[in-house]
Protein backbone atom coordinates (compact mmCIF):
# COMPACT_ATOMS: atom_id res chain seq x y z
CA UNK A 1 0.00 0.00 0.00
CA UNK A 2 1.43 3.52 -0.86
CA UNK A 3 1.15 5.95 1.68
CA UNK A 4 1.08 8.76 -1.26
CA UNK A 5 -2.64 7.72 -1.60
CA UNK A 6 -3.43 7.15 1.78
CA UNK A 7 -5.43 10.52 3.18
CA UNK A 8 -4.80 11.59 6.81
CA UNK A 9 -7.32 11.47 9.31
CA UNK A 10 -8.78 15.17 10.49
CA UNK A 11 -8.15 14.69 13.51
CA UNK A 12 -10.99 15.98 15.72
CA UNK A 13 -11.07 17.61 19.15
CA UNK A 14 -12.43 13.66 20.59
CA UNK A 15 -9.77 12.06 18.22
CA UNK A 16 -6.52 12.99 19.53
CA UNK A 17 -5.51 10.30 21.79
CA UNK A 18 -6.66 7.55 19.41
CA UNK A 19 -4.43 9.18 16.92
CA UNK A 20 -1.84 10.23 19.34
CA UNK A 21 -1.50 6.32 20.15
CA UNK A 22 -1.44 5.33 16.46
CA UNK A 23 1.35 7.16 15.99
CA UNK A 24 3.23 5.23 18.57
CA UNK A 25 1.78 2.28 17.11
CA UNK A 26 -0.46 1.45 19.67
CA UNK A 27 -4.11 -0.02 18.54
CA UNK A 28 -6.57 1.22 21.09
CA UNK A 29 -10.34 0.27 21.47
CA UNK A 30 -12.69 2.68 23.01
CA UNK A 31 -14.25 0.70 26.26
CA UNK A 32 -17.05 2.43 28.39
CA UNK A 33 -16.68 1.96 32.02
CA UNK A 34 -20.28 2.55 33.33
CA UNK A 35 -21.87 -0.01 31.02
CA UNK A 36 -18.42 -2.10 30.21
CA UNK A 37 -18.91 -2.45 26.70
CA UNK A 38 -16.40 -1.62 23.91
CA UNK A 39 -17.95 0.57 20.95
CA UNK A 40 -16.94 1.62 17.68
CA UNK A 41 -15.93 4.25 15.89
CA UNK A 42 -14.15 6.26 18.90
CA UNK A 43 -16.53 8.99 19.79
CA UNK A 44 -16.38 11.09 23.73
CA UNK A 45 -19.42 8.96 25.38
CA UNK A 46 -21.06 5.40 24.76
CA UNK A 47 -23.29 4.84 22.12
CA UNK A 48 -25.23 2.44 24.32
CA UNK A 49 -25.48 3.78 27.62
CA UNK A 50 -24.38 7.65 26.67
CA UNK A 51 -22.27 7.91 29.70
CA UNK A 52 -19.17 9.48 28.98
CA UNK A 53 -16.82 7.77 31.22
CA UNK A 54 -14.82 6.62 27.58
CA UNK A 55 -11.23 5.32 28.35
CA UNK A 56 -9.24 3.86 25.69
CA UNK A 57 -7.91 0.25 25.92
CA UNK A 58 -4.77 -1.00 24.13
CA UNK A 59 -6.00 -3.76 21.60
CA UNK A 60 -3.86 -7.11 20.39
CA UNK A 61 -5.14 -5.38 17.05
CA UNK A 62 -6.51 -8.83 16.03
CA UNK A 63 -9.96 -10.01 14.29
CA UNK A 64 -11.23 -11.79 11.37
CA UNK A 65 -12.58 -10.06 7.73
CA UNK A 66 -16.27 -9.35 8.10
CA UNK A 67 -16.99 -8.18 4.55
CA UNK A 68 -14.41 -6.61 2.04
CA UNK A 69 -13.77 -5.38 -1.58
CA UNK A 70 -11.20 -4.84 -4.02
CA UNK A 71 -11.24 -0.96 -5.40
CA UNK A 72 -10.21 -1.72 -9.25
CA UNK A 73 -8.41 0.64 -10.83
CA UNK A 74 -7.95 3.44 -7.90
CA UNK A 75 -5.21 6.14 -7.83
CA UNK A 76 -2.26 4.06 -6.99
CA UNK A 77 -3.75 0.90 -7.71
CA UNK A 78 -6.14 -1.76 -6.56
CA UNK A 79 -6.32 -1.41 -2.62
CA UNK A 80 -8.98 -3.34 -0.22
CA UNK A 81 -11.64 -1.74 2.21
CA UNK A 82 -12.90 -4.23 4.70
CA UNK A 83 -14.89 -4.68 7.68
CA UNK A 84 -12.89 -6.12 10.68
CA UNK A 85 -14.56 -8.10 13.18
CA UNK A 86 -12.24 -7.55 16.17
CA UNK A 87 -11.93 -9.96 19.31
CA UNK A 88 -13.08 -6.88 21.38
CA UNK A 89 -16.39 -7.87 19.48
CA UNK A 90 -16.91 -4.62 17.67
CA UNK A 91 -16.21 -4.06 13.55
CA UNK A 92 -13.99 -1.41 12.40
CA UNK A 93 -13.91 -0.11 8.63
CA UNK A 94 -10.18 -0.46 7.42
CA UNK A 95 -8.20 -1.41 4.77
CA UNK A 96 -6.40 -4.98 4.25
CA UNK A 97 -2.49 -4.74 2.94
CA UNK A 98 -1.69 -7.03 0.47
CA UNK A 99 -0.12 -8.22 -2.75
CA UNK A 100 -2.81 -11.50 -3.57
CA UNK A 101 -6.53 -9.16 -3.23
CA UNK A 102 -7.58 -11.71 -4.86
CA UNK A 103 -6.99 -14.66 -2.68
CA UNK A 104 -9.00 -13.15 0.29
CA UNK A 105 -12.03 -14.84 1.91
CA UNK A 106 -14.39 -13.75 4.50
CA UNK A 107 -13.74 -14.89 7.71
CA UNK A 108 -9.70 -14.87 7.44
CA UNK A 109 -7.73 -14.10 10.61
CA UNK A 110 -6.37 -10.58 10.40
CA UNK A 111 -3.43 -8.45 12.54
CA UNK A 112 -3.79 -4.73 12.88
CA UNK A 113 -0.48 -2.93 10.99
CA UNK A 114 0.48 0.88 10.80
CA UNK A 115 0.69 2.34 7.39
CA UNK A 116 1.95 5.69 7.32
CA UNK A 117 -0.49 8.26 5.18
CA UNK A 118 -0.27 10.88 3.44
CA UNK A 119 0.10 13.74 6.22
CA UNK A 120 2.73 11.45 7.94
CA UNK A 121 0.01 10.30 10.16
CA UNK A 122 0.46 6.21 11.40
CA UNK A 123 -3.25 5.06 10.75
CA UNK A 124 -3.95 1.37 11.55
CA UNK A 125 -4.77 -1.15 8.89
CA UNK A 126 -4.95 -5.17 8.64
CA UNK A 127 -2.94 -7.99 7.22
CA UNK A 128 -3.18 -11.79 7.09
CA UNK A 129 -1.76 -13.60 10.18
CA UNK A 130 0.41 -15.55 8.67
CA UNK A 131 -0.36 -19.26 9.35
CA UNK B 1 -58.44 5.80 7.65
CA UNK B 2 -55.36 6.76 9.99
CA UNK B 3 -53.61 10.45 9.90
CA UNK B 4 -51.03 10.02 7.03
CA UNK B 5 -53.88 8.94 4.69
CA UNK B 6 -56.00 11.96 5.01
CA UNK B 7 -53.88 13.44 1.85
CA UNK B 8 -53.50 12.71 -1.58
CA UNK B 9 -50.61 12.76 -4.45
CA UNK B 10 -52.04 15.21 -7.10
CA UNK B 11 -49.35 16.28 -9.21
CA UNK B 12 -45.99 14.75 -10.52
CA UNK B 13 -43.19 15.61 -13.15
CA UNK B 14 -39.82 14.07 -13.50
CA UNK B 15 -37.47 16.67 -15.70
CA UNK B 16 -37.29 15.01 -19.58
CA UNK B 17 -33.30 16.47 -19.57
CA UNK B 18 -30.45 13.89 -18.49
CA UNK B 19 -27.93 16.30 -19.04
CA UNK B 20 -28.47 19.50 -18.38
CA UNK B 21 -25.04 21.73 -18.60
CA UNK B 22 -26.59 25.29 -19.51
CA UNK B 23 -28.97 25.09 -16.70
CA UNK B 24 -28.64 26.13 -12.90
CA UNK B 25 -29.63 23.71 -10.03
CA UNK B 26 -32.02 26.10 -8.64
CA UNK B 27 -33.57 26.53 -12.51
CA UNK B 28 -34.15 22.62 -12.68
CA UNK B 29 -35.92 23.10 -9.38
CA UNK B 30 -38.21 25.94 -10.61
CA UNK B 31 -38.72 23.61 -14.00
CA UNK B 32 -39.95 20.70 -12.23
CA UNK B 33 -41.88 22.63 -9.46
CA UNK B 34 -43.97 23.81 -12.47
CA UNK B 35 -44.21 20.66 -14.21
CA UNK B 36 -45.68 19.22 -11.24
CA UNK B 37 -48.07 21.94 -10.41
CA UNK B 38 -49.31 21.58 -14.32
CA UNK B 39 -49.85 18.05 -14.26
CA UNK B 40 -51.86 18.68 -10.87
CA UNK B 41 -53.59 21.62 -12.44
CA UNK B 42 -52.61 23.86 -9.39
CA UNK B 43 -50.85 26.72 -9.55
CA UNK B 44 -47.66 28.46 -7.55
CA UNK B 45 -49.75 30.92 -5.88
CA UNK B 46 -52.22 28.21 -4.25
CA UNK B 47 -48.72 25.89 -2.77
CA UNK B 48 -48.79 26.96 1.17
CA UNK B 49 -46.26 23.97 2.10
CA UNK B 50 -42.48 23.41 0.30
CA UNK B 51 -40.44 20.48 1.42
CA UNK B 52 -36.73 20.30 -0.33
CA UNK B 53 -33.44 18.12 1.06
CA UNK B 54 -29.87 18.67 0.22
CA UNK B 55 -29.69 19.04 -3.15
CA UNK B 56 -31.51 22.11 -2.85
CA UNK B 57 -28.59 25.16 -3.47
CA UNK B 58 -28.09 27.54 -0.38
CA UNK B 59 -29.90 27.00 2.50
CA UNK B 60 -32.08 24.82 0.98
CA UNK B 61 -35.61 25.94 1.66
CA UNK B 62 -34.81 29.28 2.61
CA UNK B 63 -33.44 30.47 -0.73
CA UNK B 64 -35.61 27.94 -2.87
CA UNK B 65 -38.78 29.55 -1.14
CA UNK B 66 -37.80 32.88 -2.11
CA UNK B 67 -36.06 31.88 -5.59
CA UNK B 68 -39.55 30.05 -5.86
CA UNK B 69 -41.60 32.79 -5.03
CA UNK B 70 -43.61 30.79 -2.59
CA UNK B 71 -45.90 31.96 0.28
CA UNK B 72 -45.66 29.29 3.11
CA UNK B 73 -47.31 27.98 6.08
CA UNK B 74 -45.03 24.79 5.86
CA UNK B 75 -41.71 24.26 5.53
CA UNK B 76 -39.56 20.88 5.80
CA UNK B 77 -36.02 20.61 4.65
CA UNK B 78 -35.56 16.97 5.89
CA UNK B 79 -32.34 15.62 4.44
CA UNK B 80 -32.12 11.14 4.23
CA UNK B 81 -30.04 11.27 1.04
CA UNK B 82 -31.73 9.78 -1.75
CA UNK B 83 -34.77 8.26 0.11
CA UNK B 84 -35.89 12.26 1.26
CA UNK B 85 -38.35 12.60 -1.09
CA UNK B 86 -40.12 9.49 -0.46
CA UNK B 87 -40.59 10.77 3.83
CA UNK B 88 -41.27 13.93 2.33
CA UNK B 89 -44.50 12.29 0.74
CA UNK B 90 -45.14 11.38 4.34
CA UNK B 91 -44.49 14.43 6.27
CA UNK B 92 -46.60 16.59 3.60
CA UNK B 93 -49.55 14.26 4.37
CA UNK B 94 -48.95 14.79 8.16
CA UNK B 95 -48.88 18.16 8.14
CA UNK B 96 -52.02 18.44 5.54
CA UNK B 97 -53.56 16.11 8.28
CA UNK B 98 -52.55 18.49 10.99
CA UNK B 99 -53.86 21.57 8.98
CA UNK B 100 -50.48 22.97 8.53
CA UNK B 101 -50.81 23.33 4.92
CA UNK B 102 -53.22 21.88 1.88
CA UNK B 103 -50.81 21.85 -1.28
CA UNK B 104 -47.73 20.96 -0.80
CA UNK B 105 -44.82 21.07 -3.03
CA UNK B 106 -41.95 18.71 -2.98
CA UNK B 107 -38.48 19.28 -4.99
CA UNK B 108 -35.50 17.22 -6.38
CA UNK B 109 -32.76 18.50 -8.84
CA UNK B 110 -29.14 18.40 -9.76
CA UNK B 111 -26.45 17.93 -12.29
CA UNK B 112 -23.96 15.92 -10.73
CA UNK B 113 -23.43 14.65 -14.63
CA UNK B 114 -22.36 17.78 -16.08
CA UNK B 115 -20.18 18.18 -12.89
CA UNK B 116 -18.61 15.27 -13.86
CA UNK B 117 -19.17 13.29 -10.38
CA UNK B 118 -18.61 9.30 -10.12
CA UNK B 119 -19.71 7.29 -6.95
CA UNK B 120 -15.56 6.36 -6.84
CA UNK B 121 -14.88 9.48 -5.54
CA UNK B 122 -14.64 10.16 -1.84
CA UNK B 123 -17.68 11.92 -0.65
CA UNK B 124 -16.87 14.82 1.73
CA UNK B 125 -19.85 15.66 4.11
CA UNK B 126 -18.12 18.61 5.74
CA UNK B 127 -15.10 18.88 8.49
CA UNK B 128 -17.17 18.42 11.45
CA UNK B 129 -18.32 14.65 10.52
CA UNK B 130 -17.64 12.54 13.65
CA UNK B 131 -17.01 9.52 11.51
CA UNK B 132 -15.00 10.61 8.86
CA UNK B 133 -11.84 10.68 10.81
CA UNK B 134 -12.35 7.00 11.14
CA UNK B 135 -13.70 6.20 7.48
CA UNK B 136 -11.91 8.72 5.32
CA UNK B 137 -8.04 7.56 5.37
CA UNK B 138 -9.47 4.08 3.85
CA UNK B 139 -10.99 5.63 1.07
CA UNK B 140 -14.46 4.66 1.59
CA UNK B 141 -17.04 5.97 -1.28
CA UNK B 142 -20.59 4.85 -2.58
CA UNK B 143 -19.83 1.81 -4.18
CA UNK B 144 -17.19 0.41 -2.52
CA UNK B 145 -19.45 0.48 0.49
CA UNK B 146 -21.73 -1.10 -0.77
CA UNK B 147 -19.79 -3.43 -2.51
CA UNK B 148 -19.19 -4.61 0.98
CA UNK B 149 -22.83 -5.21 1.67
CA UNK B 150 -23.20 -7.24 -1.29
CA UNK B 151 -19.97 -9.65 -0.55
CA UNK B 152 -21.76 -10.34 2.97
CA UNK B 153 -24.74 -11.21 1.42
CA UNK B 154 -23.15 -13.67 -1.19
CA UNK B 155 -21.27 -15.20 1.77
CA UNK B 156 -23.99 -15.91 3.86
CA UNK B 157 -26.74 -16.69 1.61
CA UNK B 158 -24.94 -18.10 -1.48
CA UNK B 159 -26.33 -14.84 -3.70
CA UNK B 160 -24.42 -14.86 -7.17
CA UNK B 161 -23.13 -12.32 -9.41
CA UNK B 162 -25.67 -13.69 -11.95
CA UNK B 163 -29.02 -12.94 -9.53
CA UNK B 164 -27.76 -9.48 -8.73
CA UNK B 165 -26.96 -9.07 -12.72
CA UNK B 166 -30.88 -9.83 -13.44
CA UNK B 167 -31.57 -6.76 -11.67
CA UNK B 168 -29.94 -4.75 -14.18
CA UNK B 169 -31.35 -6.96 -17.13
CA UNK B 170 -34.89 -6.24 -15.98
CA UNK B 171 -34.14 -2.62 -15.80
CA UNK B 172 -33.12 -2.41 -19.66
CA UNK B 173 -35.94 -4.17 -20.52
CA UNK B 174 -38.58 -1.75 -18.82
CA UNK B 175 -35.91 1.64 -19.93
CA UNK B 176 -36.14 0.49 -23.76
CA UNK B 177 -40.06 1.67 -23.86
CA UNK B 178 -38.82 4.89 -21.95
CA UNK B 179 -38.18 7.59 -24.47
CA UNK B 180 -36.56 9.74 -21.98
CA UNK B 181 -34.01 7.13 -20.13
CA UNK B 182 -30.53 7.94 -20.42
CA UNK B 183 -29.64 4.20 -21.61
CA UNK B 184 -32.27 2.48 -23.17
CA UNK B 185 -30.42 -0.61 -25.05
CA UNK B 186 -30.90 -4.18 -23.53
CA UNK B 187 -28.96 -5.58 -21.76
CA UNK B 188 -28.03 -8.93 -20.78
CA UNK B 189 -26.74 -10.89 -17.66
CA UNK B 190 -23.35 -12.03 -19.89
CA UNK B 191 -23.03 -8.16 -20.19
CA UNK B 192 -23.26 -7.61 -16.87
CA UNK B 193 -20.78 -9.92 -15.46
CA UNK B 194 -18.40 -8.75 -18.48
CA UNK B 195 -18.59 -5.17 -17.86
CA UNK B 196 -15.83 -3.92 -15.92
CA UNK B 197 -15.37 -5.10 -12.28
CA UNK B 198 -15.44 -1.17 -10.12
CA UNK B 199 -15.05 -2.45 -6.51
CA UNK B 200 -16.04 -6.32 -5.98
CA UNK B 201 -18.17 -8.09 -6.39
CA UNK B 202 -20.09 -4.86 -8.04
CA UNK B 203 -19.22 -4.68 -11.74
CA UNK B 204 -19.63 -1.21 -13.78
CA UNK B 205 -23.30 -2.28 -14.69
CA UNK B 206 -23.89 -3.21 -11.42
CA UNK B 207 -24.11 0.39 -10.63
CA UNK B 208 -26.80 3.44 -11.20
CA UNK B 209 -25.88 5.83 -14.06
CA UNK B 210 -25.18 9.45 -13.00
CA UNK B 211 -27.47 11.87 -14.34
CA UNK B 212 -28.72 15.69 -14.66
CA UNK B 213 -32.65 16.63 -14.31
CA UNK B 214 -34.96 16.40 -11.23
CA UNK B 215 -38.32 15.93 -10.59
CA UNK B 216 -41.24 17.11 -8.34
CA UNK B 217 -44.36 16.02 -6.24
CA UNK B 218 -47.63 17.81 -5.58
CA UNK B 219 -49.23 16.46 -2.15
CA UNK B 220 -52.70 17.94 -1.32
CA UNK B 221 -56.09 17.48 1.20
CA UNK B 222 -58.16 15.25 -0.20
CA UNK B 223 -61.12 17.53 -1.12
CA UNK B 224 -58.63 19.62 -3.59
CA UNK B 225 -57.68 16.22 -4.54
CA UNK B 226 -61.39 15.45 -5.81
CA UNK B 227 -61.86 18.97 -7.44
CA UNK B 228 -58.90 18.21 -9.85
CA UNK B 229 -58.56 16.64 -13.76
CA UNK B 230 -56.20 14.14 -12.34
CA UNK B 231 -56.98 10.05 -10.82
CA UNK B 232 -57.06 10.39 -6.68
CA UNK B 233 -53.52 8.56 -5.00
CA UNK B 234 -54.30 8.41 -1.46
CA UNK B 235 -50.83 8.22 0.86
CA UNK B 236 -51.64 4.73 2.75
CA UNK B 237 -48.94 3.78 4.85
CA UNK B 238 -45.41 5.32 5.44
CA UNK B 239 -42.53 4.94 7.67
CA UNK B 240 -39.22 6.28 7.92
CA UNK B 241 -35.19 5.22 9.84
CA UNK B 242 -32.01 5.47 10.08
CA UNK B 243 -29.71 2.53 10.55
CA UNK B 244 -25.62 2.91 10.81
CA UNK B 245 -23.38 0.77 12.14
CA UNK B 246 -24.67 0.31 15.43
CA UNK B 247 -22.27 1.33 17.80
CA UNK B 248 -19.80 -1.25 15.82
CA UNK B 249 -22.37 -4.21 15.77
CA UNK B 250 -21.80 -3.86 12.32
CA UNK B 251 -24.52 -6.49 10.09
CA UNK B 252 -25.16 -5.61 6.54
CA UNK B 253 -27.39 -8.02 5.80
CA UNK B 254 -30.16 -5.97 6.32
CA UNK B 255 -31.10 -2.45 5.59
CA UNK B 256 -33.88 -0.10 7.25
CA UNK B 257 -36.30 -1.18 5.26
CA UNK B 258 -36.50 -4.13 8.00
CA UNK B 259 -37.61 -1.87 10.30
CA UNK B 260 -39.60 0.55 8.03
CA UNK B 261 -41.27 -1.94 5.41
CA UNK B 262 -43.64 -3.61 8.31
CA UNK B 263 -44.50 -0.76 10.10
CA UNK B 264 -45.72 0.96 6.66
CA UNK B 265 -47.64 -2.22 5.88
CA UNK B 266 -49.27 -2.40 9.18
CA UNK B 267 -50.33 0.81 8.76
CA UNK B 268 -51.45 -0.24 5.17
CA UNK B 269 -53.24 -2.89 6.70
CA UNK B 270 -51.68 -4.88 3.94
CA UNK B 271 -49.49 -7.43 3.13
CA UNK B 272 -46.11 -7.82 0.16
CA UNK B 273 -48.31 -9.96 -1.56
CA UNK B 274 -51.14 -7.58 -1.89
CA UNK B 275 -48.50 -5.37 -4.31
CA UNK B 276 -48.02 -6.43 -7.41
CA UNK B 277 -45.84 -2.85 -8.11
CA UNK B 278 -43.06 -1.71 -6.57
CA UNK B 279 -40.20 1.31 -6.80
CA UNK B 280 -37.24 -0.11 -5.37
CA UNK B 281 -34.19 2.36 -5.12
CA UNK B 282 -31.70 1.12 -7.18
CA UNK B 283 -28.46 2.65 -6.60
CA UNK B 284 -26.88 -0.86 -7.46
CA UNK B 285 -28.07 -4.22 -7.88
CA UNK B 286 -27.63 -5.18 -4.48
CA UNK B 287 -29.73 -2.35 -3.32
CA UNK B 288 -32.30 -4.05 -4.62
CA UNK B 289 -32.37 -7.53 -3.40
CA UNK B 290 -31.84 -6.89 0.01
CA UNK B 291 -34.93 -4.16 0.39
CA UNK B 292 -37.22 -6.50 -1.24
CA UNK B 293 -36.40 -8.90 1.42
CA UNK B 294 -35.99 -6.69 3.98
CA UNK B 295 -39.82 -5.07 3.15
CA UNK B 296 -41.18 -8.45 3.40
CA UNK B 297 -41.90 -9.50 -0.70
CA UNK B 298 -39.20 -12.45 0.09
CA UNK B 299 -37.69 -13.77 3.11
CA UNK B 300 -34.34 -12.89 3.92
CA UNK B 301 -31.61 -14.88 1.93
CA UNK B 302 -33.76 -15.77 -0.75
CA UNK B 303 -33.59 -12.57 -2.59
CA UNK B 304 -31.11 -13.88 -5.62
CA UNK B 305 -34.03 -16.66 -6.61
CA UNK B 306 -36.14 -13.92 -6.21
CA UNK B 307 -34.92 -11.39 -8.98
CA UNK B 308 -33.75 -14.08 -11.01
CA UNK B 309 -34.47 -15.14 -14.62
CA UNK B 310 -36.69 -11.95 -15.28
CA UNK B 311 -39.05 -11.85 -12.69
CA UNK B 312 -38.40 -7.86 -11.79
CA UNK B 313 -39.53 -7.46 -15.41
CA UNK B 314 -43.06 -6.41 -15.87
CA UNK B 315 -45.78 -9.33 -16.47
CA UNK B 316 -43.42 -12.51 -16.27
CA UNK B 317 -42.78 -12.08 -12.05
CA UNK B 318 -45.59 -11.23 -9.25
CA UNK B 319 -43.91 -7.76 -8.61
CA UNK B 320 -42.92 -5.58 -11.23
CA UNK B 321 -39.75 -3.54 -10.32
CA UNK B 322 -39.29 0.53 -11.35
CA UNK B 323 -40.79 0.16 -14.75
CA UNK B 324 -39.17 3.34 -15.75
CA UNK B 325 -35.99 1.70 -16.03
CA UNK B 326 -34.64 3.23 -12.14
CA UNK B 327 -31.54 4.83 -11.44
CA UNK B 328 -29.67 1.69 -13.26
CA UNK B 329 -30.96 2.88 -16.59
CA UNK B 330 -33.55 5.61 -16.73
CA UNK B 331 -32.82 8.47 -14.39
CA UNK B 332 -30.72 9.17 -10.90
CA UNK B 333 -30.42 12.52 -10.77
CA UNK B 334 -28.82 14.48 -7.82
CA UNK B 335 -27.65 11.12 -6.86
CA UNK B 336 -30.93 10.99 -5.13
CA UNK B 337 -33.56 8.24 -6.49
CA UNK B 338 -35.92 8.70 -4.23
CA UNK B 339 -38.05 11.69 -6.15
CA UNK B 340 -38.15 9.67 -9.33
CA UNK B 341 -39.40 6.37 -7.06
CA UNK B 342 -42.55 7.79 -5.88
CA UNK B 343 -43.07 9.46 -9.64
CA UNK B 344 -43.13 5.87 -11.81
CA UNK B 345 -45.69 4.55 -8.99
CA UNK B 346 -47.87 7.45 -9.50
CA UNK B 347 -47.59 6.83 -12.92
CA UNK B 348 -48.19 2.98 -12.54
CA UNK B 349 -51.53 3.85 -10.46
CA UNK B 350 -52.72 6.78 -12.98
CA UNK B 351 -52.36 3.77 -15.65
CA UNK B 352 -50.09 6.53 -17.65
CA UNK B 353 -47.09 4.38 -17.56
CA UNK B 354 -45.65 3.03 -20.69
CA UNK B 355 -48.49 0.46 -22.20
CA UNK B 356 -45.55 -2.15 -22.30
CA UNK B 357 -44.55 -1.91 -18.97
CA UNK B 358 -48.43 -1.08 -17.53
CA UNK B 359 -49.38 -3.35 -14.49
CA UNK B 360 -52.96 -3.51 -15.28
CA UNK B 361 -55.16 -2.37 -12.98
CA UNK B 362 -52.66 -1.31 -10.50
CA UNK B 363 -54.26 -0.24 -7.39
CA UNK B 364 -51.76 -0.23 -4.80
CA UNK B 365 -48.10 0.66 -5.43
CA UNK B 366 -44.55 0.41 -2.82
CA UNK B 367 -41.78 3.28 -3.24
CA UNK B 368 -38.57 2.35 -1.19
CA UNK B 369 -35.80 4.14 -0.67
CA UNK B 370 -32.28 3.70 1.01
CA UNK B 371 -30.33 7.09 0.97
CA UNK B 372 -26.64 7.51 2.17
CA UNK B 373 -24.53 4.35 1.91
CA UNK B 374 -25.95 0.86 2.48
CA UNK B 375 -22.34 0.00 4.05
CA UNK B 376 -21.96 2.42 6.30
CA UNK B 377 -25.38 4.67 7.43
CA UNK B 378 -28.24 5.03 5.73
CA UNK B 379 -32.08 7.14 6.04
CA UNK B 380 -34.27 4.23 5.00
CA UNK B 381 -38.37 5.21 3.99
CA UNK B 382 -41.22 3.17 2.53
CA UNK B 383 -44.45 4.81 1.22
CA UNK B 384 -47.42 2.78 0.30
CA UNK B 385 -49.57 4.15 -2.24
CA UNK B 386 -53.36 3.54 -3.44
CA UNK B 387 -55.35 4.29 -6.38
CA UNK B 388 -59.05 5.40 -5.38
Amino acid sequence: MQSSFIPGPRVLPDGIEYWAAASEQKFMVPHCNNCGQHHWYPRAHCPFCHSDEIVLRESPGTGQIYSFSIMRKAEGGDFVIAYIALSEGVTMLANIVTDDPDSLRVGQEVGVVFVSSKTGQLVPMFELKSR
Amino acid sequence: MNESSKACIAGAFEHPLRKAPDKSVAQLHFECARGALEDAGLDFDQVDGYFCAGDAPGLGALSMADYLGLKLRHVDSTDMGGSSYIAHVAHAAHAIAAGKCSVALITLAGRPRSEAYTGTQTRSWGDDVPDAPFEAPYRLNTVNSYAMAAKRHMHEFGTTSEQLAWVKVAASHHAQHNANAMLRNLVTVREVLDSPMIADPLHRLDCCIVSDGGGALVVVRPEIARELKRPVIRIKGAAETIKGQLGGRVDLTWSGGAITGPAAFTQAGIRPSDIRYASIYDSFTITVLMQLEDLGFCAKGEGGKFVADGKLISGIGPLAVNTDGGGLCNNHPSNRGGMTKVIEAVRQLRGEAHPAVQVKDCALAVAHGTGGQLGTRHGSATLILERI
